[in-house]
């Protein structure tokens, strides 16, 4: 047995592939960290044989899920990557959350957290693997119960069977033999023409909850004697409160208290009618600082600075500047994208209850393991006094990276010693988000006398999501989430260069859906429809000439090609896009219509390849959710500033993509083989380059910035 | 004192007659399935019916259910079974689920008053429920499941 976490060369990564290349089974490099070595017994009515997976006498078959159920199903998921190896049928579990440690660390986040379209491309091995180890130690007690050799036993939903037929175990009457067999150090999973789950659809198991009303979320936590409190910040970015009043908040019936904390004053109430109704009596005025001034039409300017002169050079093939020089045509673009909120329907919050012997905090989060790490700066308890309770959350899309609900919450326990729940409301939501970054775009290209592109100049210009995230990953003045899917781009040109120019502003950013491949995806995929069009070519087809040495990539146009050619309805526009990130690749072509001077989008066809696929219709789904996502922030609204504030303050002034302006999704997924890609991010970044290709095709001018506007 | 009926039990509130009937189910009964979006009547989120119509309890002061009758999704049916939640499961509606509890009960409102309900006419009543996760289309194919159980439910 080897402990992944003390070992100082081999992570439990490494361990699996070395092995799996060498003997054809899975080395199994990790346990609980926190058990191994010790000489712990195992009760005898309950073994967990890792630690995604206890199995009791009584029959109950625990899974525990260490991911953020946010809509994008990974309670579904990732459990059939388990319930699959293991031989259980996903009737036949319990789910239940993990708590933090580091054996659930998310290596492609690099911390216990959800994002990114990471979930299932990071558990795909290690999943499987778990549910394996435990199905073949079943297997073990049961040849040693019986007396005959493994290979004559089979598992099949949780129960152990002997070839002979006349003898059959539940994992429930091994479990005391099973926790005395030393654990296998490998294990060999099953071949894909065995799977019974992987690539079958399931129901999501969250889906009874959610429809009955009794899925908990964030906000529907309720503890004994727990209070509610909001908190009332200066609008104004990075301001700070300088007068307040209090009194009339204080005298209103149930508020409990108010007073100040880092962020505002915080009203803290018997019921949340009362918080929010003692906050919109409170009076309060801030200090004036130099972001008063700021607006979107400054901001703008500060980023326009920056579309000349100096920048860090990210990627550097042949010689753009000669090459256009040469070129038959050169052709030049600036483009727009502005910033954007996450929106999700449950605002933000989080409930905490801070006590001097420990601390439980019972949040919607993307991130536990930082939730916990924030809370013991905050409280200064040890880790393993600090229970982060991870709920349903109403949405995610990078805005549950962050820690500031943590922060509320955590402070105003600690202060009245009592738990505490802290809501915020729509309006906090929209005006104190971390919000997707405003960016400028210069491109360049040049055409040769056929109309094909040889050389291709991108400048990425604006503010560092990493400056505040993550700095160590800023190297040579590049921040790399920024320029996401610009340095993949997969088409071939002769010359090319990309360039970023970082220009901060005081707006608060962080993730978004997409992250860099939501505005980076739209410039590029926008502009090489311009250029597709000034040298008289069909979209489609100078795609596939710069994508002939990519064969995936030609394999999801060919499923599009059909569509393309199909006879469009008069009055429609039709366009394509094409995105690679987390792993998949999709190809997406918008059918577009205007109507009464707005864009209406009938029908979107997506081909999507993201490897092997787990559970097929909650893949749609995230086409569906992405598209729709992409389309609100396509069409919609931003979020734009005027003396220093963001204007938006409700779904009014920042409406979100409603009922009857749904388009119609076909959504085609590709055979394959590979290892599972991401899928949320994947459909959001395609809708708004799709859908202004479509636009340009109609109305035959390029759309250059975001929202779509006329 | 506010006399009421809450999913069939007959209430007596003594509370701030202007309170919005949302945070009196969500903070006085726990009935968490109705939620909080946005409070001022914009996502839906928080429909509720009275007296089978549906309403956004976020703006509905308790006052105005006096003497009348409200219905949550808790009270929607005893067991999770009623035909637009059997619909809602077989067409995988929800994704995040948040918006889903004011998208069932203005689905609910809807078939009791068109039980065959057009694509119109579920479009101009579900226009008024936002969901992030795009779950729209879903909702459409579900309520006209519902809305024929004996077929669709054999």
């Amino acid at each position: 047995m080897v402990d992944a976490d003390s070992s100082p060369r081999l992570t439990r990564r490494d361990l699996l592939r070395v092995i799996a290349l060498s003997s054809g089974g899975l080395a199994l490099g990790w346990v609980w960290p926190a058990r191994a070595g010790t000489s712990e017994t195992p009760a005898p009515s309950q073994f967990e044989p890792n630690a995604w997976i206890n199995l009791h006498a009584d029959g109950r078959i625990q899974l525990r899920l260490a991911r953020a159920e946010m809509g994008q199903g990974v309670m579904t998921s990732l459990t059939m990557l388990l319930a699959e190896e293991l031989e259980v049928g996903l009737d036949q579990i319990q789910i239940e959350p993990a708590p933090i440690d580091p054996v659930y660390t998310n290596h492609l986040l690099g911390e216990q957290a959800t994002g990114g379209g990471t979930s299932t491309r990071d558990g795909w091995e290690t999943l499987r693997a778990a549910g394996a180890m435990a199905r073949t130690l079943m297997i073990a007690a049961a040849a040693r119960t019986w007396g005959v050799p493994e290979s004559e036993c089979h598992a099949h939903r949780a129960r152990v069977y002997h070839a002979d037929g006349t003898r059959s175990l539940g994992y429930h009457e091994l479990v005391t033999t099973a926790a005395h067999l030393p654990l296998p150090t490998t294990v060999t999973l099953k071949p894909r023409s065995e799977w019974n789950l992987i690539g079958t659809e399931q129901p999501r198991l969250d889906t009874p909850l959610k429809v009955r009303g009794a899925a908990c979320f964030g906000l529907d936590v309720r503890l004994p004697g727990m209070l509610y409190a909001t908190i009332e910040r200066c609008p104004v970015i990075g301001a700070e409160i300088r007068t307040w009043k209090g009194q009339a908040a204080r005298a209103t019936p149930g508020v409990i208290d108010v007073f100040v904390v880092k962020q505002g004053i915080a009203v803290v109430a018997e019921t949340t009618w009362a918080a929010l109704s003692g906050r919109a009596r409170l009076e309060i005025e801030c200090r004036p600082l130099r972001n008063a001034a700021v607006t979107t039409k400054h901001l703008r300017a500060r980023l326009h600075l920056g579309l000349d002169g100096r920048a860090s050079v990210a990627l550097s093939e042949g010689n753009v500047s000669r090459a256009l020089a040469e070129s038959a045509l050169e052709i030049e673009a600036v483009y727009e994208v502005p910033f954007q909120a996450h929106a999700c329907m449950e605002p933000m919050n989080c409930t905490a209850d801070v006590r001097p012997d420990g601390c439980d905090i019972h949040v919607p989060t993307q991130s536990p393991a930082a939730t916990q790490a924030l809370a013991q700066r905050l409280t200064g308890l040890p880790p393993e006094r600090i229970r982060v309770h991870t709920t349903f959350l109403g949405g995610g899309h990078g805005r549950r990276r962050e820690l500031d609900f943590v922060h509320d919450a955590v402070e105003l326990s600690q202060r009245l010693k009592r738990p505490v729940q802290v809501i915020w409301t729509r309006a906090d939501d929209l005006q104190h988000d971390y919000y997707r970054p405003m960016t400028l775009h210069r491109l360049r290209a040049g055409l040769d006398a056929t109309g094909v592109p040889l050389a291709w100049f991108h400048r990425v210009v604006g503010p560092s999501v990493l400056a505040r995230r993550d700095p160590g990953r800023i190297r040579d003045g590049i921040d790399p989430l920024m320029i996401d899917g610009a340095t993949s781009l997969p088409y071939r040109f002769a010359h090319r260069r990309l360039e970023y120019r970082r220009a901060d502003t005081p707006v608060p950013i962080g993730l978004w859906r997409g992250d860099g491949h939501s505005h980076n995806a739209y410039v590029t995929e926008c502009f090489l429809d311009e250029l597709a069009r000034a040298g008289g070519q069909d979209p489609l087809a100078l795609r596939r000439t710069l994508l002939a040495e990519s064969p995936a990539h030609l394999a999801l146009l060919d499923r599009l090609a059909e569509h393309w050619a199909a006879p469009l309805p008069t009055g429609q526009g039709r366009g394509l896009a094409l995105v690679e990130a987390a792993g998949s690749r999709l190809a997406l072509l918008a059918e577009v219509a205007v109507e009464d001077g707005r864009v209406c989008a009938r029908r979107f066809v997506a081909v999507l390849d993201c490897g092997q696929v787990v559970n097929p219709d909650a893949v749609r789904a995230q086409i569906e959710s992405g598209i729709v996502f992409g389309l609100t922030a396509t069409l919609k609204g931003a979020i734009t500033f005027s003396d220093g504030r963001v204007e938006q303050t409700d779904f009014g002034d920042y409406p979100l993509l409603r009922f009857d302006e749904m388009p119609e999704i076909e959504s085609i997924l590709i055979d394959s083989d590979a290892p599972p890609g991401g899928v949320s991010p994947i459909a959001t970044p395609a809708v708004a380059p799709a859908v202004a290709n479509a636009l340009l095709a109609l109305l035959g001018r390029p759309f250059r910035s975001l929202p779509i506007r006329l | 004192m506010i006399h009421f009926t809450l999913n069939g039990e007959p209430q007596v509130l003594a509370l701030d007659p202007v309170t919005p009937l949302l945070w009196v189910l969500r903070d006085h009964f726990g009935l968490t399935g109705t939620k909080y979006g946005c409070g001022e009547g914009t996502c839906g989120a928080c429909i509720v019916r009275l007296d089978g119509e549906p309403v956004k309890s976020c703006s509905t002061p308790l006052s105005s259910v006096a003497g009348r009758s409200v219905q949550t999704i808790e009270g929607l049916s005893p067991d999770g079974r009623h035909p637009l939640q059997l619909a809602w499961v077989l067409e995988e509606v929800p994704q995040c689920g948040y918006c889903q509890s004011g998208q069932i009960m203005m689905a609910a409102a809807l078939l009791a008053r068109h039980p065959r309900p057009t694509d119109d006419q579920i479009a101009a009543a579900m226009s008024g429920v936002l969901c992030r996760c795009g779950s729209y289309a879903r909702i459409r194919r579900a309520i006209h499941r519902a809305a024929m159980p004996e077929i669709q439910f054999g």
